[in-house]
């Protein structure tokens, strides 16, 4: 049984609806990532869970169970705010004590719960300074201690990286990464940061404009996106239009705007396509080669227009055959690279092409 | 903290309620009032004050003094501000903090400071006239020059506070900006620098000038017969000419909120908030010995000029009552005058009295504001403009309207007519006290509210906490140093009221101030001065506790 349930969760503001029949089902012990730009209903999808707020439709179940009657203090979820909320008046130990305290736990037991969640983020040392002292790493890991104190049943993390420096977030990113999986426990994650989300989740539920997009793991949303919004979300890409024209044994035949076909193998469960019928085709810049190998396609020949150093990769700009084409190569110090105005050719493997679904 | 429906509508009906009947209808009553003779309607009263040349002359000389209240408040203000908060110079720290000692001074206190000092047998002017051997005293300060003398030395502080945190607000990245733009220090200036600091300036005038038509206590000691608007409503009251009094009232009360919807407009539009974050302003260090010791000369002589008042009332305190004649300084000192205070049951009362009333009146205002304020936060609640502007409105009234509103509207009970007879109780003078300070508490507790993150509730309710342990290990004690702060300040300026108190005073239950008065009018200077210390000393002490959560709004206003 799923550990948490989501069935057409919807919350309206007047006119707006941040979050528009949102379906989901998170397994114990997952962590799932809600991705997507600001705005896009992420952040009022954990409140509702959380019980900040209240459905204007939809229902939410943990292990079975309707929660939307309970109230927040109730419903036992540990919460790590964006602006991780602690309690100034208090200090390290008191914040992270005061869920047990408000629970009635006290003495020993209370204590050793609290000392437990100080080890588990490396704050021991830090308990009795008040929290205001502390750096921004740090007031971040006593806002995971206080939600992790209370041993809650499932952890909600609301964008708790991004009021960090870029160097320190990836340090901590991977501490929490250990955390949350050490304790074993369901996690639902908030971010806008598409890196974050490939690297702390088990699946990410992409949301855009408060609808859900896709589900998946994280190469799942990558190559195979289920629309173009996901596609122009997730990373880089090229997204061009092609037609079908037949399809030849296993393989289904498209033709690019300049008229180069692209031969490409057929997924299974791939619906029949009916010739003519346009289609979007994804390809990602660091798939594009400007050597061929087995299986290649041929994309033809394209002008450098711009290139951009980007120590791992080069990235380049180049048109051909009506076509802008992003590429990326990995860098070398034994490789120059192109020049702007130098005149390729491309390729890319059959197996790098995603056609998008209609 | 949104609001669930419930608890906002079981708040907001009592905070609606109190507003509309203890501060909105008691004007309403007064203008109706004015309005009617023998239940009919009449212009009449409106037509006896237009056509009265003393009316008019009392509105006319309450215009002036205003204007140029203004007017000698930036002169003063202003400058000082720029040389404390743009220059760097031994001592500035001290001067800086120093130039705000006018606040200290209640109305009253402060008046009868002046008068001790600068009045015709003061201090000051006595000993000039021995000095330069005169027969007559060097000069006479009473009727308009002494009332605008006060009110430059009290409300130039306005000035000098708001043009000081817009200085120290004020992104220096701008004046480098102009600068390396190629404008010279003097455009800069001008086309900068000054108009950055507009906002501040325009507040700080329509403050002075809101306060100083309120000032009553400058004209009914210093005047020396001046007609003004707010002392004419005192005395048409006592000369039982209460219809004249309700249109002095209204007549008051209008210009009063003029200039409450400009200032209200004028901050509403937000103009030159500043944009980015940029750079905090450098103090210029000034350079050459000449110049820093000239300044320091100057500041240790500006600060001995402002805390004249403060000694004075200090020296007379000593004095023994009945001594002082006709010598510059009294001849006889002793410290009964403090001993009295607390031993004699008949000097003890009026500190007791109001220490009671002052307290009810400020438990009263920190229960309401902490409802009030809490839905003053409320972003999507109804009304939130009209409870602002309501819980504002007292601030814009006089002393002296207040009393009059009240003595109006309660001077009999009459339940149909929402009127309760509290005219002669010991009720009215902690109501009044209530009324005026409600907009200090209000924006006080609303500012903590809003410091606080709204997601720390929130926290708190995840973690376990219910509504109500939340508000208590949470919300009340994140937002008792703002609640303390405006409550205490509440508390010192009711302990030492003076405008409506003087008009519905009960003789069973006289305050302080009032007693100050009688003191005085008995020639017991050094019981009336120690009074005065005692008031002064309880001012300072909530400055030096709570000041840092006060901003320069809350100040006592209102000479």
């Amino acid at each position: 049984m799923a550990h948490l349930e989501l069935h057409g969760l919807t919350r309206r503001f007047e006119e707006l609806t941040a979050l528009d029949r949102l379906s989901l089902e998170v397994a114990p012990g997952e962590i799932l990532t809600l991705l997507g730009p600001s705005g896009c209903g992420k952040t009022t999808a954990i409140r509702l869970i959380a019980g900040f707020l209240k459905p204007t439709a939809g229902r939410i179940l943990v292990n079975g169970r309707d929660i939307g009657p309970i109230p927040p203090e109730k419903r036992n979820m540990g919460m790590v705010f964006q602006s991780y909320a602690l309690f100034p008046h208090l200090n390290v130990f008191e914040n992270v004590a005061f869920g047990l305290r408000a629970r009635g736990i006290a003495g020993r037991a209370a204590r050793s719960k609290v000392e437990r969640a100080l080890d588990l983020v490396e704050l021991a040392p830090h308990r009795n300074r008040p929290v205001f002292e502390l750096s921004g790493g740090e007031q971040q890991r006593v806002a995971v201690a206080r939600a992790v104190a209370i041993e809650p049943q499932i952890l909600l993390l609301d964008e708790p990286l991004s009021n960090l420096d870029a160097s320190l977030r990836e340090q901590t990113r991977a501490q929490l990464d250990r955390l949350i999986r050490t304790l074993g426990i369901t996690a639902i994650f908030v971010t806008h940061d598409q890196e974050e989300a490939f690297a702390l989740s088990d699946r990410i539920a992409l949301l855009w404009e408060g609808a859900l997009q896709q589900v998946g793991a994280a190469d799942q949303l990558y190559f195979q996106p289920a629309n173009e919004r996901v596609a122009r979300f997730v990373g880089k890409s090229n997204l061009w239009e092609v037609t079908f024209r037949e399809y030849s044994r296993d393989r289904g035949i498209f033709s690019l705007p300049s008229g180069a076909l692209l031969r490409l193998p057929r997924a299974a469960g791939d619906g029949e396509l009916r010739r003519g019928v346009r289609r979007r085709m994804l390809l990602r810049p660091e798939n594009v080669t400007f050597v061929p190998a087995d299986d290649s396609l041929a994309l033809g020949p394209a002008r450098v227009l711009s290139r951009r150093f980007a120590g791992a990769g080069t990235e380049y700009l180049l048109e051909g055959g009506g076509l802008r084409v992003l590429a990326s190569r990995t860098n070398s110090p034994a490789a120059a690279g192109y020049r702007v105005g130098d005149e390729v050719e491309l390729y890319c493997s059959s197996r790098a092409v995603y056609v998008l679904p209609g | 903290m949104s609001v669930t429906r419930k608890s906002a509508l079981l708040l907001t009906l009592p905070v609606f309620g109190l507003l509309l009947w203890l501060v909105l209808y008691p004007n309403l009553f007064v203008l109706w009032k004015s309005l009617v003779s023998d239940d009919r309607f009449t212009l009449a009263h409106y037509a006896a004050f237009f056509s009265s040349p003393s009316q008019v002359e009392a509105l006319g000389n309450s215009l002036f003094i205003s204007l140029g209240s203004v007017l000698l408040s930036a002169l003063i203000g202003v400058p000082l501000a720029f040389l404390f908060h743009r220059f760097d110079f031994p001592g500035r720290r001290i001067f800086a903090a120093l130039a705000s000692l006018p606040v200290l001074l209640p109305p009253l206190v402060g008046v009868i400071a002046f008068l001790f000092l600068y009045g015709e047998s003061g201090i000051l002017t006595r000993g000039l006239q021995m000095l330069l051997g005169l027969s007559e005293p060097p000069f006479s300060l009473r009727g308009i020059p002494a009332i605008l003398w006060v009110h430059a030395y009290t409300m130039y502080v306005y000035f000098y506070l708001f043009v000081s945190a817009a200085l120290k607000r004020l992104d220096e990245s701008l004046r480098e900006a102009s600068l390396s733009l190629g404008a010279s220090r003097t455009r800069t200036f001008l086309r900068v620098t000054l108009p950055v600091l507009t906002p501040a300036m325009v507040g700080a005038a329509l403050l002075t000038f809101m306060t100083s038509m309120a000032s009553f206590s400058a004209p009914y000691i210093f005047g020396g017969g001046v007609r003004v608007l707010s002392l004419q409503i005192y005395n048409s009251k006592l000369n039982g000419d209460l219809e004249m009094a309700l249109v002095e009232t209204v007549v008051l009360t209008l210009v009063s909120l003029l200039f409450l919807v400009l200032l209200q407009r004028y901050e509403a539009t937000g103009r030159y908030r500043s944009v980015g974050k940029g750079a905090s302003p450098s103090l210029r260090p000034l350079r050459g010995k000449g110049l820093r010791l000239a300044m320091a000369v100057v500041g240790i002589a500006a600060v001995f000029f402002l805390l004249l008042p403060h000694l004075t009332l200090v020296l007379i305190s000593f004095s023994q009552d009945g001594a002082w004649t006709t010598q510059i300084l009294p001849p006889r000192y002793t410290a009964a005058n403090y001993g009295r205070l607390l031993a004699d049951d008949s000097f003890l009362e009026p500190i007791l009295n109001s220490l009671k009333m002052a307290t009810l009146a400020t438990a009263a205002n920190l229960a309401f504001a902490l409802a009030g304020g809490w839905l003053l936060i409320q972003g999507k609640l109804r009304g939130r403009r009209l409870l602002s502007a309501l819980t504002l409105l007292p601030w814009a009234l006089p002393g002296t309207v207040v009393a009059l509103n009240l003595a109006t509207t309660f001077s009999v009970s009459d339940p149909l007519q929402a009127r309760v007879l509290l005219v002669g109780t010991f009720w009215i003078l902690p109501l009044a006290y209530f009324i005026r300070n409600i907009p200090l508490v209000v924006r006080a507790v609303q500012a903590g509210f809003e410091q606080l993150d709204p997601n720390l509730h929130w926290a708190a309710r995840s973690l376990g906490a219910s509504w109500f342990y939340s508000l208590r290990r949470i919300l009340l004690p994140l937002l008792l140093p703002a609640a303390a702060a405006g409550s205490m300040l509440a508390f010192v300026t009711a302990l030492g009221e003076f405008v409506s108190s003087i008009v519905i005073y009960t003789v069973d239950s006289r305050p302080i101030s009032v007693e100050i008065l009688s003191q005085l009018r008995q020639f017991n200077f050094g019981s009336a001065a120690a009074y005065g210390v005692l008031l002064i000393l309880m001012i300072a002490a909530v400055f030096l506790l709570f000041g840092r959560y006060l901003d320069e709004r809350h100040r006592p206003a209102g000479q």
